[in-house]
């Protein structure tokens, strides 16, 4: 009964606010209408000496950002005002879930391989390409996750890694003909050394410096491979690398498909299964704490510059065998896969899965990687809706959609009285 | 290499050197206050460029004398910037201003992502021819040193940073945004109003940027939605050269990556025109992470 009042007096407050909201709302939405205007609105042609109205996209402005704002009010009082116990049907349902889960770990795991493992066989070759491309950058994820989540390390060039894993199978394949076997422990190879290069120096620095130098790393390295013709074959890039083989069985281009499937599986999981066991061991809480006050973790005895080059090190080595796997599986690479973008694209999947987290780097990349293969038609607005959504993520739900579980102990009455 | 073709390089760093100083103005303020790298920032620059080029279009319907014409453009545009910098703070900073630096951040990012392809869907994804107004006429006989662009650019570049240093010396506002970026909790206690000073450091920044935008394009005659990305990080690169926080800083900084940038291009290769921003930045950090000006900073636990 008394919950039934509470939500009844939460629901009154939030209604209370409506008319405040309404009047904010209206507003911003004619700010933005006078903002936008001259972008939105005028197109001017100097080529034709011309000018263009657009007034449909004022009404847009108008009404989109009412709403918006509207949106927006609501959900900043929510967020203010947050109910300090999350009770409800979705919960129960949700608590069941993972229940269950704990209690037939194995066979629901099981169950799920099996589908994955079977999907493949059962889809077109399209969408088996679209779901290998989300697993490569599933397994980009979880190692910027461990750059980023777990050490804190902001970094924006980690494309630069993955070119150099990419890069060292296209080259070995390309002058030397080595297969994809023998080839991806040397990209893991190289990619750590080009991760140890760029942390010796900027060991040093943190935060926004770090940020902004791993920035400048990894635009270099899309320059050079872009100007350094001789060497990697400039702007046109790299074609026809093979695929990876099976014991010298030819096979069909449909089985190809589905093999190089199955081998970024296998890939995906072992940098999950190394991850998991890295972050729950000594090391990894060397790099939590780090992560959380540097000052403190090096006076209770922790090597900090070892630390740090260990986490590139792990880092570099997980994007240099996605990189190797990119290669093999779109057999041509080109200096523009490797750009700015596809960093920022790797830290969109790991925030808006939630730092840390190892589940919301896997909806993040099916979120970023899979959906807009459906939303095709929107493919323009891709760009602009992954800025919006880093924004509305950090202002809202700064841990991401399945925030990282913290291993904390529960002190239960029943066990106080007892 | 003859003395004069030296002086042309020189001349033309100095150019391009005005123009990160004007970028990077906003970039090390803002830093100073709430210690952002307000990755929007350059394409406050690049707004403000698309403006100017819109409102003289629809002006130079209205048959006004020239001169009139591209003042009152170039005022509202930069008018406009100001509002945009103004709309990025409240909107997307102001919220999360204490919370991880690293959400604000990616807030920055975001923003910087959403703002270049507003611009680019609004718009156009191709270069945009803009008007020539500067143009490069010699201002000497028998040599082309120094034309006359490139004189505009640096007298508004020296005006804007005189005004702008009296401004930060002087007014109440000034004052205010000195005492946040040296103890923002104290700063506070003692009455600073924080959310109208940081709102209008976001706007003078806006507004400097605006006219870096503004001229560039004017000098160079085409704009694109990508020009303030690269421009706004060496913009960045020059305040940490020369200590971010720091305002004179940011200016010998900007100088001295236009001119590293403008003989790199002329000597080297201009294949790898922005590797040396990025090289530059990288030795700094290494060699004295708190700029050529800056003070270091010890950190507290």
């Amino acid at each position: 009964m008394s919950k039934f009042i509470s939500n009844l007096r939460r629901s009154y407050r939030l209604l209370q606010g409506v008319p405040k909201f309404l009047i904010q709302s209206l507003m911003v939405s004619l700010w933005f209408a006078i903002l936008t205007f001259p972008i939105m609105v005028i197109q001017v042609n100097y080529t034709a000496n011309t000018v263009e109205w657009q007034w449909g996209r004022l009404l847009l402005i108008l009404f989109g950002g009412f709403a918006g704002s509207f949106i927006w009010f609501l959900a900043l009082d929510r967020k203010d005002n947050k109910p300090s116990n999350t009770s409800g049907t979705y919960s129960v349902i949700k608590g069941r879930l993972l229940d269950y889960y704990a209690s037939h770990k194995k066979l629901v795991m099981a169950i799920v391989f099996a589908i994955i493992l079977l999907i493949p066989f059962a889809s077109s070759s399209y969408f088996t390409r679209v779901l290998i491309s989300a697993m490569i950058m599933m397994v980009l994820g979880v190692g910027l996750n461990i750059v980023v989540g777990f050490g804190g390390l902001l970094n924006l060039g980690y494309a630069a890694f993955y070119a150099v894993g990419a890069y060292t199978y296209g080259l070995l394949n390309y002058h030397f003909g080595i297969g994809f076997w023998i080839a991806l422990p040397i990209s893991a190879f190289t990619s750590v050394i080009a991760g140890l290069l760029v942390a010796l120096p900027v060991i040093r620095l943190r935060g926004d410096y770090l940020a902004i130098i791993t920035l400048a790393f990894g635009e270099i390295t899309r320059i050079v491979l872009e100007n350094w013709g001789e060497f990697t074959f400039g702007p046109s890039g790299i074609k026809g690398i093979d695929k990876p083989g099976l014991f010298g069985i030819d096979l069909s281009p449909r089985g190809e498909i589905i093999y190089v499937y199955i081998v970024v599986f296998l890939v995906l999981l072992l940098t999950i299964l190394i991850s998991r066991r890295m972050e729950n061991s000594r090391i990894g809480r060397t790099w939590e704490s780090l992560r959380e006050n540097e000052i403190a973790a090096r006076s209770m005895g922790i090597n900090v510059p070892r630390t740090k080059l260990l986490i590139f090190a792990v880092g570099a080595c997980i994007a240099g065998v996605a990189g190797a796997l990119f290669a093999t599986n779109i057999s041509y690479i080109n200096p523009k896969s490797f750009a700015l973008l596809e960093s920022i694209k790797i830290l969109c999947v790991v925030v808006l899965g939630g730092m840390g987290s190892i589940p919301g780097v896997i909806v993040g990349s099916i979120v970023l990687q899979v959906i807009p293969e459906w939303l095709r038609p929107l493919q323009d607005y891709r760009l602009l809706v992954f800025g919006a959504l880093l924004v509305v993520m950090m202002i809202f739900k700064p841990n991401g959609l399945f925030p990282k579980v913290r291993k904390s102990y529960v002190f239960t009455k029943e066990e106080s009285e007892q | 290499m003859s003395l004069e073709y030296f002086l042309q390089v020189f001349v033309s760093g100095f150019t391009r050197g005005s123009i990160y100083a004007l970028i990077a103005l906003g970039y090390t303020m803002v830093y100073g206050i709430i210690q952002l790298i307000n990755f929007a920032h350059g394409e406050i620059y690049m707004i403000g460029a698309f403006s100017l080029l819109i409102l003289i279009g629809v002006l130079s319907m209205l048959n006004l004398p020239v001169l009139a014409l591209i003042l009152i453009a170039v005022l509202v545009s930069i008018l406009y910037s100001a509002g945009y910098g103004f709309t990025i703070e409240r909107l997307a900073y102001r919220q999360i201003r204490n919370a991880q630096r690293l959400s604000l951040l990616i807030s920055a990012i975001g923003m910087s992502m959403f703002l270049q392809n507003y611009v680019l869907l609004a718009q156009t994804s191709s270069f945009l021819y803009f008007p020539k107004f500067l143009e490069d006429i010699p201002l000497f006989q028998n040599t082309n040193i120094l034309n006359a662009s490139q004189a505009v650019i640096f007298s508004a570049t020296a005006l804007i940073m005189i005004l702008l240093t009296v401004f930060v010396r002087y007014t109440r506002t000034g004052k205010a945004m000195r005492a946040l970026s040296q103890d923002r909790t104290m700063a506070v206690l003692v009455g600073v109003p924080t959310n109208r000073t940081i709102s209008i450091t976001f706007i003078i920044g806006s507004i400097t940027a605006a006219i870096g935008g503004g001229l560039v394009s004017a000098q160079i005659g085409q704009i694109h939605f990508y020009m303030g990305f690269i421009a706004g990080i060496k913009a960045f690169v020059a305040a940490v050269l020369g200590g971010i926080g720091n305002i004179p800083g940011a200016v010998l900084g900007s100088f001295i990556l236009g001119l590293t940038e403008s003989f790199g291009t002329t000597l080297i290769s201009s294949d790898y025109e922005d590797v040396f921003a990025f090289i530059i930045l990288i030795l700094i950090l290494i060699v004295k992470p708190s700029g050529l000006l800056g003070k270091n900073r010890s950190e507290k636990v």
